[in-house]
């Protein structure tokens, strides 16, 4: 990571405030409901696995309800693909900015991470509500929560910077991104605990750093218990290589958008 | 060695056809079949966008940037604002760097006129702070003011465009590239940038505008650069580089100009120019205009679909691009007022063309709606030869001035003189 891009996107901090601002004011206006939809979405999701998954599945939830357990990671799970799918198509979308002025071009998917933080801001809201209705307090882990939404930002960075990028030259990733993330969800526990994946698969799991981060937010948020210090450590490693991989290759295909969008 | 620009033998290649720009499956092909065959891919072809210019560019001067459509001008600015990065060669430019490559960009429509102030402005590189302060004054040159607070997808094409220069106008950077801007929009919101773009000039910043309206390079800049082929054709003061720039275009000998294939058009292209014939007061083919005569243009266009209250413009340009008169038919309320989808074609008649001898450029332009459908710049020469307009078998001559006009001399009374000696000629 070098000095001088980072001093240019500290310069440029105010566009990447109005980009995210242009997202949310564009996203629900004219939508009677506005930004009730951040909650709806999940809660909807949430209903229907609760039905198919918790109801007739019977899949666990690690003793908690499992409509709460599973809001939770969806709510987690909705931030993270809907900014990738958005920030991947960040730069396409926004080509005519692209070949027209000069900014960091970084700005246009930081800024699809950074509106996406709104919704899943006013959906934490909604989980502490209700966490009330089920009467579930939380502890003292819950100090530890907020490093797992800070690793999943990271890592949803850094995988919005691949995507964006790859997708300048490649438009498939538009259509790859939003079947991967349909499938991901089932490979990520979202919907399920981990502990419901045989012991030996585990590690396998969380080499997936999207399953430490729901896993180690919902420990911490809804039980007295520790996270599990190897598996978060591996999430947050690989999470951080993701950043570093990303931003690198952004960098280096950075100055030929233009051209080539 | 205070340098505003340099740039440094700069050169920009750029892959002709789909290039990189094409599928995953393509690159995966590719890959493979490197793998298996070991047969090295040829290759793409490539274009030089931009050949090896360097130049330098001193705090506070107004450079003008000029060129056919392709020439590479638009290329050198975007190299020059880091849109995109030149293939070898380097690029220094001072300061804060402002660039207005079209009006309005990152407008949403969604969004109100004020909030795409804040959004455009940001885009452009300005501060919230700066915008805060200048949002009156982008109000009040806008001239929307009780619209400030509605999507902009409610308002008209030229409000927005009104808006968009609004807020360019207020950029204060330490340097500004404008790429043909002005090319757009009525006569009078055209006048009102070139003023801005003066003050610009004037108030010590270092800007580069490209510009294929002469008049304005001329008016603006006292150094221009013509580009040809990616290379600097001619560096130096303005009046100098577009003569030379101008006269490199054929004379229009050919009576009858095909416009078909001219490439460098501007506006929606709802109609176009095909044909451009010049013909004598008879309607016959006409060669040779001399200063005075009478002067027939025929225009045949295409319309894409039935185009109300149409008008047409032919404007005359001397040999150092300023606009010496735009013909056109607003000012004698002859618009077509439907022309039909279709070919059409509408005759122009000057009745005495009073322009002194010399070369004169003509641009023409179609409109309704204060909106350009077609506009083609420098598309003919005109050639005007001496003639004894006056009767007296002294002519008029180039070193009297652009235009004359039909004049008598009356002397006062005591000045009359039965054998007044025969005067000089004027020097």
């Amino acid at each position: 990571m070098n000095k001088a891009a980072l001093w240019e996107i500290w310069r440029y901090r105010e566009l990447m405030y109005f980009f995210a601002w242009r997202d949310v004011k564009v996203r629900y206006k004219q939508a009677a409901l506005g930004a009730l939809w951040a909650v709806l979405q999940p809660l909807a999701s949430m209903v229907v696995f609760t039905l198919f998954f918790g109801r007739l599945a019977k899949i666990p939830s690690d003793g908690l309800p499992y409509p709460l357990f599973a809001y939770v990671g969806l709510v987690l799970w909705t931030y993270f693909s809907a900014v990738i799918t958005q920030a991947g198509q960040s730069l396409t979308t926004n080509a005519n900015l692209v070949t027209k002025v000069y900014f960091p071009r970084v700005a246009l998917p930081a800024s699809s991470a950074l509106s996406g933080l709104l919704d899943l801001v006013v959906s934490l809201v909604f989980v502490v509500v209700f966490m009330f209705y089920y009467g579930i307090y939380p502890s003292w882990p819950i100090l530890l929560a907020p490093l797992f939404l800070v690793g999943m930002v990271l890592f949803t960075i850094g995988t919005s910077l691949l995507l964006a990028a790859l997708t300048v030259w490649y438009r498939d990733f538009k259509y790859t991104v939003p079947l991967m993330v349909q499938l991901c969800l089932f490979v990520t526990p979202v919907i399920y605990p981990a502990s419901f994946v045989p012991e030996r698969y585990r590690p396998l799991l969380f080499l997936n750093p999207m399953a430490g981060f729901l896993e180690g937010f919902r420990t911490c948020l809804l039980t007295p218990r520790w996270p599990d210090p190897t598996l978060t450590t591996i999430s947050l490693a690989v999470a951080v290589g993701v950043f570093v991989l990303g931003w690198a290759y952004f960098q280096r295909a950075e100055r030929s958008f233009a051209d080539v969008i | 060695m205070t340098h505003s620009i340099l740039v440094d033998n700069v050169s920009k290649r750029f892959e002709l056809g789909e290039g990189r720009h094409g599928m995953l499956r393509e690159a995966i092909m590719r890959g493979v079949g490197r793998l298996w065959r070991r047969k090295a891919w040829t290759g793409p072809e490539y274009k030089w966008a931009l050949n090896d210019i360097s130049l330098q560019v001193e705090p506070g001067e107004v450079v003008g940037l000029i060129g056919r459509n392709g020439a590479g001008k638009s290329t050198l600015l975007k190299v020059l604002s880091r849109i995109t990065y030149p293939t070898s060669g380097s690029v220094d430019v001072r300061g804060r760097i402002g660039s207005l490559l079209e009006v309005g960009t990152g407008f949403h429509d969604e969004l109100t006129g004020r909030e795409n102030v804040y959004m455009n402005g940001s885009i452009l590189g300005m501060r919230k702070r700066e915008i805060d302060a200048a949002m009156g004054q982008i109000v009040e040159f806008a001239d929307v003011r009780e619209f400030m607070d509605t999507p902009i997808k409610r308002y008209s094409s030229g409000m927005r465009l009104r808006l968009g220069f609004a807020v360019a106008a207020h950029l204060s950077t330490d340097v500004l590239f404008v790429d043909e801007v002005l090319a757009v929009g009525d006569a009078g919101f055209q006048k009102k940038c070139l003023g801005t773009m003066r003050q610009i000039g004037q108030g010590g910043r270092t800007l580069i505008f490209v510009s294929h309206n002469m008049a304005a390079v001329e008016n603006l800049c006292k150094r221009t650069i013509w580009i040809a082929d990616g290379r600097i054709k001619q560096d130096g003061d303005t009046r100098d580089v577009i003569r030379a720039y101008l006269n490199s275009f054929g004379a229009a000998d050919a009576q009858t100009l095909d416009l078909t294939g001219i490439p460098e058009r501007q506006g929606t292209g709802l109609v176009r120019f095909v044909k451009m014939e010049f013909l004598d007061s008879d309607g016959r083919e006409q060669h040779v205009v001399h200063c005075g005569d009478p002067l027939r243009v025929r225009f045949h266009y295409d319309c894409q679909r039935d185009m109300p209250d149409l008008h047409f413009g032919m404007r005359i340009y001397s040999n150092l691009g300023v606009l010496i008169s735009d013909v056109h038919t607003w000012s004698t309320a002859q618009a077509v007022p439907l022309a039909t989808k279709g070919p059409g074609s509408i005759e122009l008649d000057i009745e005495s063309l009073n322009l002194m001898p010399g070369s004169y450029y003509l641009g023409i332009w179609a409109s309704s709606f204060n909106e350009y459908h077609d506009v083609l710049h420098n598309v003919a020469k005109l050639d005007l030869e001496p003639s004894d307009f006056y009767g007296t078998g002294r002519g008029v001559e180039a070193r009297f001035g652009l235009v004359f006009f039909s004049f008598r001399w009356t002397p006062g009374t005591r000045a009359l003189c039965e054998n007044a000696p025969a005067s000089a000629e004027p020097r």
